[in-house]
């Protein structure tokens, strides 16, 4: 590639990316030369400016058409930017909840690492909803892993940190495996590693065996990349690593990387595997056909998850279970592949953010404090902090889908999407409702520990700036998109003009 | 008439609930007082709307239409799969909501019993009107299920905080089982909204109505979502054998909550049956209207038998409610006008007769700390007032004639006795019980041996006087005025008479 090349593509809609490298680098260089002495929660910050700015220039990038650089890897369709935007905010909020991290075994040394690999992290989920390749899409996936392994062990003196972390690397391993080995086939198939050019190749595939092939490809890529969601039957390493991770990590696992699972897996799903007929020219799209399987492991995610958590007494195994769960539901939305597909999964990915950021910020001030992650240091939150247990209640309610919230409103989108299609997804319907009152017992159990039990002992919490700030947004974005839902569905109605341009 | 006037009735006791949070917690009279205070706008707004539709005003005038949100690309799909907020009442709607009103008034009066943390039980309390009051007044399923999951919520805390000694094992069960029952709601809900692209029920009666070829949804699926509405209704209602929670409720929950429970809460289920099952899908209905009336007469007579055997006289109450639930089912059951008319009578003189009562229980209990019936023998001598109100309570519950229960259950009974003279018989032997249990219970209480010393005990006094007095007037004006309601309901009935071809 000679330099002609490289200065002729259109740089200008990787800025946001661009912005995120530059923070990555500049926090890396100033934590290598910054004295031993001076706090590194300043490069908390720094990092904090550098998302906002991507945010910025993401946003001035809306309502532009599909447009691709790097001969077709790196695309930036609408569908890349309403995510993006997702994810920007949940790592923007993230960072805020770790520049109030402090634990016992002095995180200091290694603060700077922390920040940035998040940031690294980010980046990875950036490229992977932004490419067009196999191969851009493989290199994010394998960017966000391993920073957040580092980021899972980044206690080290910590036991359970190291655990969880060799848990995590090891079953990311194997999963990463199994997606790799079902692309190769894909691309065996297909010759090229570009997923359009795939998806134009797939269509005329007539040769039984070929379809049947990649059939077996897309078992494997999916299988594997249910480690990102943490979705059956990947979902053991949640429980163990959620527990032994910083909780800021923990958050970032839940919320973002959970995000960049279901951007990748619907940008191959949809793009590869939609288009390949079942038997022969212009037959019945093989995803549909599959649509069972997909439905079986949504449900099996769902009950799984949901109960499960019944036995939990760990507040973080608690919610690594409600975000098996949660995950359940959106795999409703995938399976369920409704004309409604990108909106509902958008929504809902969104209500999620807020929801479960929010309750994340208030477990890491209540199990900070008292130095224990058991439910019963909830005990009289009520009492000792009224603000914070409202807040956290609003949260737990948008998770259990209580109208009112944004979770009720992604709920309702969900139903919508599975129902509409022919045929409906009764069942899958009835087994999500079936589990969502079933989750009821455990989210109101965290309510009786908040509201009803007597407090073991009388402390005053001091909310730390960043801490209060996202649960304030949290709990705002919560209650408005619960009673003002069309504010975010109108916003994606007249910015991203249906997401038609995502096979353009 | 005036713009959002429903909409100001139902939001009212939010006033209430923003100006108790800048009352200082331990300011125990203030916060009763603004508590009470907050319900009062939404009895007088009911009231007005209820007096001009009696001097012959329309309705109609209130309906109000906001655009919600909607699913998909409004470009392309117009109105379909739109969410509207629509609120708009008719005779049966508004009857309820004056029912809602009356008793949230008399409710927060009976609230003077809260003892501890009196701030966050009135936010609860009037935050639980407001979704009361919307359920009625919502014109869209999914504002109707946004109401009533509403009231799930607050109830739930103020069973579990406020009620007696097992309140977490009472809320946990009351939510577990209404939780299921609108899990079942909203599947109904969001089929029919998926379907028909509509959630408003005018507008879903109408598609409905006009489907007699079955091509939105084929027959057995109409059938199995009015069995589904039944179960989710049922739950609430509740019928036998969904019942376990709800005498739970009513035996730990505070009287006040309890008022309000008996009263509206489990009026919800057979207002959503009369509206939405038969409503939406009368032709399945008279299919099953035999089914119905053998689970109300199985109502009747299971919750009879058991309030039978009870010494707690919470127990009895709460069977006793069991049992005149099944009225409602019987009366619905006979699908004629008399049938349907008892029922929605005995809807509005249950929810009365059983406010009196437990409001009853909350006095007496105060004041003795039990609610064992023979503990609380002689109290005729001891609290003469409220011992003469329990009886006139009583009997009024077991339908004698010049009182709101006789009118509901002579009127089921005529309209079940038209179309299936055999199950009317043998129902109709509850009517035997319900007299034997209640004389039985309240008896033993008035008249029964004196086992305690009601030395300075006082009775009933001062704001104690007005739920008993107001609830005994009106069940008194119905019975001995019936069109009070009956006018209201007509145009309602007819609606309804129309809509299963009678």
């Amino acid at each position: 590639m000679d330099l002609e090349t490289l200065l002729s593509f259109k740089w200008g809609i990787m800025t946001p990316e661009f912005i995120i490298l530059g923070a990555i680098t500049l926090l890396s260089l100033l934590d290598l030369f910054m004295p031993k002495t001076v706090n590194r929660k300043l490069l908390g910050w720094l990092g904090l400016a550098g998302i906002l700015g991507a945010l910025v220039s993401l946003v001035t990038l809306i309502g532009n058409g599909p447009e691709s650089i790097l001969f077709d890897t790196f695309r930036l369709d609408s569908f890349a930017i309403a995510f993006k935007l997702l994810l920007l905010i949940g790592a923007a909020l993230v960072f805020l909840i770790a520049t109030s991290y402090e634990t016992k075994e002095g995180l200091d040394e290694y603060r700077g690492e922390f920040y940035y690999l998040f940031l690294a992290a980010l980046l990875g989920a950036m490229m992977m909803s932004s490419s067009g390749d196999l191969i851009t899409l493989f290199i994010g996936l394998e960017l966000l892993s391993i920073s957040s392994y580092i980021l899972v062990g980044i206690r080290k003196k910590n036991r359970q940190s190291n655990e969880s972390a060799m848990k995590y690397v090891i079953n990311g391993g194997i999963s990463t495996s199994f997606t790799l080995f079902g692309m190769s086939y894909v691309y065996g198939l297909t010759g090229t590693t570009n997923l359009l050019d795939m998806a134009r190749h797939v269509v005329m595939l007539t040769d039984s065996q070929h379809i049947y092939l990649l059939g077996l490809a897309f078992f494997m890529i999916f299988i594997g990349l249910s480690f990102k969601l943490a979705t059956a039957p990947f979902h053991m390493w949640a429980p163990d690593v959620y527990q032994g991770a910083a909780t800021p990590v923990t958050a970032f696992l839940s919320v973002v990387s959970k995000t960049a699972g279901f951007i990748l897996i619907v940008r191959i799903l949809m793009v590869i595997f939609y288009n390949i007929p079942s038997e022969g020219l212009g037959t019945m799209p093989l995803l549909l056909k599959l649509q069972d399987y997909l439905a079986f492991l949504a449900a099996a995610t769902m009950i799984i998850g949901n109960v499960i958590a019944l036995r939990q007494k760990n507040i973080k195994r608690l919610f690594a279970y409600s975000s098996i769960a949660q995950a359940g539901y959106l795999l409703v939305v995938v399976t369920s592949m409704s004309a409604f597909l990108f909106d509902t999964l958008w929504f809902y990915l969104g209500a999620y953010l807020f929801m479960n950021l929010g309750a994340f910020a208030i477990i890491q001030l209540v199990t900070q404090k008292a130095g224990s992650e058991d439910i019963s240091e909830f005990a009289g939150l009520y009492r000792k902090a009224p603000f914070l247990a409202i807040a956290m209640a609003v949260f737990i309610l948008s998770l259990a889908g209580i109208p009112g919230t944004a979770g009720f409103i992604g709920k309702l989108n969900i139903f919508m999407g599975a129902l509409v299609t022919e045929p409906s997804h009764y069942v899958l319907v009835s087994i999500m409702i079936a589990t969502t009152v079933v989750s009821y017992f455990y989210y109101f159990g965290v309510m009786v520990q908040m509201f009803f039990r007597p407090a073991v002992e009388q402390v005053k919490f001091k909310l730390p700036a960043g801490l209060g700030v996202v649960i304030g947004i949290c709990l705002f974005a919560t209650i408005l998109f619960g009673v003002a839902p069309n504010i975010a569905l109108d916003f994606l109605q007249t910015n991203f003009n249906q997401f038609s341009d995502f096979f353009q | 008439m005036n713009v959002a006037y429903l909409s100001i009735l139902v939001f009212s006791p939010l006033l209430g609930i923003l100006a108790l949070l800048l009352v200082p917690k331990a300011n125990e009279s203030l916060i009763k007082i603004v508590g009470l205070l907050a319900t009062l706008p939404a009895l007088l707004m009911s009231l007005v709307v209820f007096f001009q539709y009696r001097t012959g005003a329309s309705l109609a005038s209130f309906t109000e239409e906001y655009k919600w949100f909607q699913f998909g690309d409004p470009s392309t799909l117009g109105d379909l799969f739109s969410i509207k907020y629509e609120l708009g009442i008719d005779g049966f709607s508004l009857v309820m909501l004056v029912l809602t009103a009356i008793l949230s008034t008399l409710a927060a009066i009976a609230s003077i019993y809260i003892k501890k943390e009196w701030k966050g039980y009135f936010m609860l309390f009037l935050l639980l009107e407001i979704g009361m009051l919307g359920v009625f007044a919502a014109e869209n399923l999914i504002l109707f299920f946004i109401f009533f999951e509403i009231t799930l919520i607050p109830t739930f805390f103020l069973i579990g905080k406020w009620g007696y000694f097992e309140k977490e094992k009472a809320a946990f069960s009351f939510l577990i089982y209404n939780g299921l029952g609108s899990a079942v709601l909203l599947i109904v809900i969001m089929v029919l909204f998926a379907r028909t692209g509509t959630s408003n029920i005018e507008g879903l009666t109408a598609i409905i109505a006009s489907d007699s070829q079955h091509l939105l949804l084929s027959a057995g699926a109409k059938m199995g979502l009015l069995v589904a509405l039944l179960i989710a209704f049922g739950v609430k209602l509740p019928i036998f054998p969904l019942h376990s929670w709800m005498v739970r409720v009513h035996v730990q929950a505070s009287p006040s909550v309890v008022m309000l429970h008996a009263g509206i809460l489990l009026k919800i289920g057979a207002y959503g049956i009369i509206r939405f099952g038969m409503g939406i899908f009368p032709d399945q209905f008279q299919e099953i209207a035999v089914v119905i009336a053998v689970l109300g007469v199985v109502n009747l007579l299971y919750g009879a038998f058991l309030a039978l055997v009870q010494i707690d006289f919470k127990m009895v109450l709460a069977y006793s409610s069991i049992s005149h639930m099944g009225i409602v089912l019987i009366g619905l059951g006979a699908l004629n006008e008399a049938g349907i008319q008892g029922a929605i009578f005995q809807v509005v003189s249950h929810g009365l007769i059983a406010a009196l009562l437990f409001f009853l229980v909350g006095v007496f209990y105060e004041r003795l700390q039990t609610s064992n019936i023979p503990n609380l023998g002689g109290m005729a001598k001891g609290m003469p007032i409220t011992a003469g109100f329990l009886l006139a309570g009583a009997m009024a519950s077991l339908g004698m004639p010049g009182m709101s229960g006789f009118v509901s259950e002579f009127m089921a009974f005529l309209g079940l006795f038209k179309e299936m003279p055999i199950l009317a018989a043998v129902g109709a032997l509850g009517i035997i019980l319900t007299a034997v249990y209640l004389l039985r219970a309240v008896l033993g209480i008035t008249y029964g041996k004196t086992q305690r010393d009601f030395a300075g005990i006082t009775d009933i006094r001062r704001a104690e006087w007005i739920p008993a007095l107001v609830l005994m007037g009106i069940i008194v004006l119905i019975g001995v005025y019936p069109s009070v309601l009956t006018e209201p309901l007509t145009s309602t009935l007819e609606t309804i008479m129309l809509g299963i071809g009678g």
